[in-house]
């Protein structure tokens, strides 16, 4: 559930439940971002340690797993069935295929640009740049696992289409465009997520996530400042 | 500012955006409502006007409540229909502003709006949470 963008107290809330259903009432999770703590009380104790290195949202599987924890809680489901069920879920290609999703980043920039008091002759622009962002992102993504890295190059490929649509008369306005095309790439689930952690007492997550939202944050910002640098100082 | 334009532009917008974060098939229509309506009362707010960071937390307290209406009646985490429902209030413009500001040496300007970016964010969580805070209060006055 972390993998997936879920909330911290979620997925503590989440093991407790599970080990209260199973007759394990005094149990301790601890949750950051990258990594899961969770220990049993009692004769027979135990503790676990889980290491989180992929993150993503994905809340298909986040909802898929909180129904499991009911079922559990509820005493619907036995712990072998149980855990038949999320192995199956680890493994599970669950979610849109890309298309799908291209198609909508696309069309989600478009809607964006407009909502910002853009132009509807800039739609094209921003639907093309747009989607242009999503593929960008996730081939970089593909191609070198660094995060960071990949959302920069997305992030200059975005300001230079950009620069060039405007350039050849098929967008206006340069902030706009630009500014609908990038949402597909900008960590708003994480900002939100971090101050909600903070405010609920999770400093540790709330900092983690805050800082890979900030460096995301930068890697965009920086990708396009790149661009506007060259093209504000060279006039073409 | 053409309403009509807006409201469609932001349900459609939203609910491609929940499609990117893969919420489940059967709550994408109910994720660009959630959207629509956060829109809907942010720009309203700002048309009065009011100022964009009330504007924001009001939004996003509207936001959360109609979220945990959701949440409860389809059964699914909250967070499926909270996020898409402040992704168009998240300051990502006014981040984008600033950026653009610091690279232009207009350290002035790219301060205040870094600071107003930061307020936004602060007053979105802050709406979440309040409705949240407002949700367990009554859960416990009622077992009482």
């Amino acid at each position: 559930m972390m993998e997936s963008g879920g909330e911290t107290y979620r997925v503590e809330d989440t093991m407790m439940r599970i080990a209260a259903a199973c007759g394990r009432e005094r149990s301790h999770s601890y949750v950051t971002p990258t990594g899961i703590i969770f220990s049993i009380d009692g004769p027979d104790s135990g503790t676990r340690l889980v290491r989180i290195s992929e993150r993503s949202t994905d809340l298909q599987k986040v909802t898929d797993v909180n129904d499991i924890s009911r079922r559990i809680a509820q005493g619907q489901l036995s712990v072998q069935e149980a855990i038949q069920l999320l192995r199956e879920l680890e493994t599970a290609k669950v979610g849109y295929p890309f298309r799908v999703k291209l198609l909508c980043a696309a069309i989600a920039s478009g809607c964006f640009m407009i909502m910002f008091q853009g132009e509807w002759a800039d739609f094209a622009a921003a639907f093309v740049i747009g989607g242009a962002a999503l593929s960008s992102v996730t081939f970089f993504h593909w191609l070198v696992k660094a995060k960071l890295f990949s959302e920069l190059l997305a992030a200059v490929i975005v300001g230079v289409l950009a620069c060039l649509a405007v350039q050849i008369g098929a967008g206006n306005q340069l902030d706009k465009i630009i500014l609908g095309s990038v949402m597909p790439l900008v960590p708003g689930l994480l900002i939100t997520n971090a101050v909600r952690d903070l405010i609920a007492g999770h400093f540790v997550s709330g900092l983690s996530k805050g800082a890979e939202a900030l460096l995301t944050a930068f890697a965009i910002g920086s990708g396009i400042a790149f661009v506007l640098a060259f093209y504000n100082g060279a006039g073409w | 500012m053409n309403m009509l334009e807006q409201l469609v532009t932001s349900f459609i917008g939203t609910a491609g955006f929940s499609v990117l974060f893969n919420v489940p098939r059967r709550t994408v229509v109910q994720c660009g409502f959630v959207g629509l309506l956060g829109w809907l009362i942010y720009i309203s707010c700002l048309e009065v006007p009011a100022d964009p960071i009330i504007a924001a937390l009001l939004a996003s307290c509207v936001v959360a409540v109609i979220s945990q209406i959701c949440a409860k009646v389809y059964k699914t985490p909250i967070i499926v229909f909270s996020i898409a429902g402040i992704i168009p209030l998240v300051p990502g413009g006014t981040a984008y502003d600033a950026m653009r500001s610091f690279v232009e040496y207009d350290y002035e300007t790219a301060l205040q709006l870094a600071a107003k970016a930061f307020m936004i964010s602060g007053a979105i969580a802050i709406g979440l949470v309040f409705s949240e805070a407002i949700n367990q209060a009554i859960r416990k006055l009622k077992i009482n």
